[in-house]
């Protein structure tokens, strides 16, 4: 179920939507970089949305704020320390992979290494080699501890 | 008088179903077939008591019966018929009742069509299935009744969110629930079979059409909310990586790994207790879902009720079910061993590397979701974690799924080898790598995205068609396309399901890569141009809907022989006092344009916003194509074989 929260969000913001044409920098160079900066901030006052696509006023003033300082010539790096210093690590939709964070960011490869490894053990396990001892012959492979009503039952759906 | 027999029917179909939990286990444990017999018709009449109760709240909102809450506060006399009934799910205590009507209706099914099942097999089965029914119910009943009367009825309602007056939405929860909630019944099989200590090729046999059944629905559930996304939020987003949708996503990641699972169990009798426990995690990760859509504690685009009781109740059913499933699973894994025996390179690995992918970028997606919970609460960090961490740290997962699918896909079970498996995806790995480097060169200095997904994208649909080609045999072609045509529908199956996926990856990184964006003031009368489209605004109006009002542009389009015109709005819903924008939108084949209508300016021009969205239309052919793909599986013979539908002459050929 989507948006219920949303629509109150939109509800109480005017219907205009995201980027403005009168916030647009005449240079595309600089309004690419704005653009691309805008995606990776959180409007504070929404649930979830970047300030490139939210339409509340306090997103305008953000994405406002990033052009000012980019036209002052601020680096991409810089215009984000400013923005955090203000408000916080919480404008940033991508979490800064600093202290704890580095749990967030290497949970993924730590998981995918940890994974393959249980894969691999198991895998190394299945092969015929390494299986031949434990299995009592090839019945016990084929029907396991079924009964003999079931095997004749498993024996007609295999055939069907 | 209506609205109460519904309620009284919930709270009869709740007794039912402590019955239908309590008496078939026990005589399933007992031996006692009297006792597991009732299993069947408790399972049956919950059904119809919660269908009379959801067809009493229907009728309610029909009628526009404003001295019910609900209907006072999500309908609205004036509104459409169709958004009159869909307002019945359009809201927390609706929504759960329709969960509940799912619940029921599985149970149900599991009921007529489990004939073939082992008597104490089915009995505990059902029995799994009406406990998660007596907490769902319990829930509705006590924290959120839907029917709960007015004081004093009001002459009108407040009306339906506007956006959820909306087809793609109407129909977006019924789907997703049928998915989640038909998790409940690969749940119910896990932990049936691990109290009854059996899992065999007869059990992953049973499992999967419900598995396959639940998976369908999901990914038409998501598919349609993303559409929906594309097309009502005004700027053509697909896919946000809000909380919510992750909570649909989750599920959709592991029980896709449990079909795959599955498979190996069924045909290979290996993988058993990690296929027991996907099944039990993919339903845990759908009451996650619910939890996090209902309590409201993960702040969220779209949360739904935000009400800490409420998310307590489902934490506390959350941690029962899947607390006491891991449980009992940690108590009883051990003895399903086994049986199966392959080699490192195989079609049991190739799945085995598939599950792999597939529940570590569930865990991503896990994990990035619930972060900022863990910061907040651990180390004091207030932060959020958005689209950009999602992007980064799953796309990986999708690339190396698309590379493997193709050759794990072909590999025969028990020993394969790579280079021979490799043979007849020559040609396609030819055909993929030389139409990414020709995007490549063609669209000049753009990032790799659109290329590689073009790459991936004929990698895997073309790997499909290859796998079908190839396992036709070595005669002409005729003969092949004869014994393609007499293939298991399974077979069909798979090649759909994983052309569907290679349609939507290269839909995905083509749409990202390829877009066009522009925004602008246009003064009535004047034109602009689009990445070769030519758009005049010859006219902004107002208009009067049947419950709203609308400001409707006229905007031309032309481009060669092509000349259409759009009509993008803006509506403001009086009853609810809420603005909307819509979008217009030329669906085509290659590419969508994508127009919609701003504010007025005071030199009396008007802001218009235009997207050329190339591939958009394939993102979502690609899902419906997947879970076309599900429903050919479904249809296979060996299920209807299996569920002991009729007897089959013997001598058909085995797949």
């Amino acid at each position: 179920m989507r948006s219920l929260i949303l629509a109150l969000v939109l509800a109480l913001s005017s219907p205009a939507l995201a980027v403005q044409p009168d916030e647009i920098l005449d240079d595309p160079a600089l309004e690419a970089r704005a653009r691309a900066l805008s995606v990776d901030l959180r409007c504070l006052v929404c649930r979830n949305e970047s300030i490139d696509e939210s339409n509340a006023p306090l997103a305008r003033d953000l994405r406002l704020l990033v052009r000012e300082r980019l036209v002052a010539g601020d680096s991409d790096h810089e215009v984000m320390e400013f923005i955090v210093a203000r408000y916080g690590e919480y404008v940033l939709l991508r979490p800064l992979q600093t202290g704890s964070n580095w749990l967030l960011w290497a949970a993924g490869p730590v998981a995918l290494v940890l994974g393959l490894g249980l894969a691999i053990s198991y895998l190394r396990r299945r092969r015929p080699e390494a299986v031949a001892d434990e299995v009592g012959g090839l019945d016990s492979v084929t029907y396991g501890n079924l009964t003999e009503e079931e095997k004749k039952r498993l024996d007609e759906i295999l055939r069907g | 008088m209506i609205v109460e027999l519904g309620h009284f029917a919930l709270a009869l179909a709740f007794a039912v179903a402590i019955v239908q939990t309590v008496v078939p286990l026990i005589g399933a444990r007992k031996g006692w077939k009297a006792w597991m017999a009732v299993a069947d018709p408790a399972a049956t009449t919950q059904f119809y008591l919660i269908a009379f109760s959801f067809a009493a709240l229907t009728y309610a909102f029909v009628v526009s019966d404003f001295s019910v809450q609900l209907v006072v506060s999500n309908s609205h006399t004036l509104k459409p018929m169709i958004y009159k009934i869909s307002g019945v799910w359009g809201n927390h205590e609706g929504s759960l009742l329709l969960w509940v009507l799912i619940l029921a209706l599985f149970g149900a099914c599991a009921s007529w069509f489990g004939k073939g099942l082992p008597p104490s097999m089915r009995a505990t089965v059902l029995s799994v299935q009406g406990a998660v029914g007596v907490a769902f119910i319990a829930f509705t009943l006590f924290t959120s009744n839907p029917f709960t009367r007015m004081d004093i009825a009001p002459m009108d309602g407040r009306d339906l969110n506007p956006l959820l007056q909306d087809p793609g939405l109407a129909f977006h929860p019924p789907f997703l629930y049928l998915g989640y909630v038909g998790l409940s019944m690969t749940f119910a099989f896990a932990v049936a079979a691990l109290i009854e200590g059996r899992v065999d090729a007869a059990w992953g046999r049973w499992v999967r059409p419900w598995t396959l059944a639940a998976w369908v629905f999901l990914t038409i559930g998501i598919a349609l909310g993303s559409w929906w996304a594309y097309y009502e939020l005004g700027w053509g987003g697909f896919w946000f990586w809000d909380p919510v949708e992750n909570a649909s996503f989750m599920p959709w990641l592991i029980s896709t790994a449990l079909l795959h699972s599955a498979i190996v169990v069924e045909k290979r009798e290996s993988l058993k207790s990690w296929t027991i426990l996907l099944a039990i995690l993919a339903f845990g990760f759908s009451l996650i879902g619910t939890f996090i859509v209902r309590s409201g504690i993960i702040t969220s685009v779209h949360a739904f009720a935000n009400d800490p009781e409420r998310g307590v109740f489902i934490l506390l059913i959350f941690a029962f079910f899947t607390g006491g499933a891991l449980t009992l699973y940690a108590a009883r894994a051990h003895i399903l061993e086994a049986k199966g025996v392959f080699s490192m390179v195989s079609r049991e690995a190739s799945l085995v590397m598939n599950n792999v992918l597939l529940a570590v970028s569930s865990f991503v997606v896990f994990i990035g979701t619930i972060w900022p919970l863990i910061a907040e609460m651990a180390f004091d960090r207030k932060l959020s974690v958005g689209p950009p961490f999602f992007d980064a740290a799953f796309t990986p997962f999708v690339v190396a799924i698309a590379i493997l699918l193709p050759l794990g896909a072909m590999m025969p079970w028990k020993r394969a080898q790579i280079g021979r498996t490799f043979v007849p995806l020559r040609g396609v790995l030819i055909l993929a790598v030389a139409a990414g480097a020709l995007a490549f060169a063609m669209q000049t200095g753009r990032s790799a995205l659109g290329p590689v997904g073009l790459a991936l994208g004929i990698w895997v649909v073309g790997g499909a068609i290859a796998d079908l080609y190839n396992r036709a045999g070595r005669d002409g072609l005729t003969a092949r396309l004869g014994r393609m045509m007499r293939m298991p529908r399974a077979d069909w199956g798979k090649a759909t399901a994983h052309s569907g996926l290679g349609i939507t990856v290269f839909a995905v990184a083509g749409l990202l890569a390829w877009e066009a964006e522009d925004i602008r003031t246009v003064p009535i009368g004047a034109s602009f141009e689009v990445d070769g489209y030519s758009i005049t605004l010859l006219d902004v109006r107002e208009v009067q809907g049947p419950n709203y009002d609308s400001i409707m542009a006229d905007l031309r389009v032309q481009r060669g022989a092509q000349d259409f015109m759009l009509h993008p709005e803006k509506r403001v819903y009086p009853a609810a006092g809420m603005p909307t924008t819509e979008a217009a939108i030329d669906y085509g084949f290659w590419r969508d344009v994508y127009l919609v209508i701003g504010d007025e300016q005071d030199d009396g021009s008007w802001t218009v916003r235009s997207y050329i969205k190339p591939f958009a239309n394939w993102l979502w052919a690609g899902c419906i194509i997947m879970s076309l793909g599900g429903l050919l599986s479904l249809t296979d013979r060996r299920y209807r074989v299996a569920a002991g539908a009729r007897k089959l002459p013997a001598g058909t050929p085995a797949e």
